[in-house]
């Protein structure tokens, strides 16, 4: 018997002071609200440690993607040390060179490009969804 | 003269899923970049959650501000998890108990009303940083 996913956990990196952090938030804001509401579910990264087993066992209970800001990859690693594994792991900076999107500067009010840039990196989380969804 | 003024660390909550999340990271920004720029900093609190060593020197040789979305707590526990006590914890929440004719709301982006708050309280916490600074740990 297979069970069905339902939903898919999304970790975003805090990323306060890195501009590819704010970039995530939103980015997984916009997936979490607009592009696949139904789908997705989060939680506040710091929780792996300040709550309680509940929440560390997020990444057992949902399949998780981890997004990360920059390339010390705190999502990804903290969701591995105090969760579990999560079962795809995007870095924005990649994202980013892959479609030829210049690195974001600003950590708040964000340039027009930028806001395209949370566009992209929002399609690609939704991508990810997609594909865990559909096994 | 030996100067004796040091940076101070704000931490916010990571905010992903609240307004007062965001609103703390908001204020934390206004401290930083506009009312005491150079000496109040910041870093990432997930570097904390990933036991990055320079982000627990950072807290471990500075006075450290939490500013808190939610009862969690998870800026203050962060901190406390490696061995810091911080010298002074905020709840965001508070903020706006203080000015309720600002009510935030969003999560990714703040309202204008939330931004305006955020910028009152940075202006308000602007005296604890110079205390701070100066090395008045004592609340």
């Amino acid at each position: 018997m297979t069970l069905e996913i339902l939903k898919v956990g999304i970790v975003s990196c805090s990323g306060e002071a890195v501009p590819g952090g704010t970039i995530s938030r939103i980015a997984s804001r916009m997936v979490l609200d607009e592009l696949r509401p139904d789908a997705t579910v989060t939680i506040c990264l710091p929780l792996f440690i300040a709550g309680g087993q509940e929440e560390r066992d997020f990444a057992a209970t949902y399949p998780t993607i981890t997004v990360d800001g920059c390339e010390k990859r705190c999502a990804q690693k903290s969701t591995e040390k105090l969760s579990g594994k999560p079962s795809k792991s995007l870095l924005i900076p990649e994202i980013l060179e892959k479609q030829g999107i210049e690195k974001p500067t600003s950590l708040r009010k964000l340039k027009p490009e930028e806001k395209a840039a949370v566009q992209v990196v929002a399609e690609a989380i939704a991508r990810a969804v997609d594909e865990i969804l559909e096994g | 003269m030996k100067s004796t003024t040091r940076k101070v660390v704000v931490l916010p909550c990571s905010g992903i899923g609240k307004t007062y999340g965001a609103l703390a990271r908001e204020t934390t920004y206004e401290l930083v970049d506009r009312v005491r720029p150079g000496i109040a900093v910041t870093t990432c609190l997930a570097l904390l959650v990933i036991e990055d060593p320079e982000a627990g020197q950072l807290i471990m040789t500075h006075p450290v501000i939490t500013i808190d979305g939610c009862p969690k707590g998870c800026a203050r526990k962060s901190v406390e998890a490696r061995g810091v006590t911080p010298a002074r914890t905020y709840q965001a929440i508070n903020f706006y108990k203080a000015h309720k004719e600002l009510k935030p709301d969003g999560i990714a982006e703040l309202n204008e009303a939330g931004l305006k708050l955020a910028a009152v309280a940075a202006d308000e916490l602007a005296q604890v940083v110079d205390e701070l600074a100066a090395g008045k740990e004592e609340s």
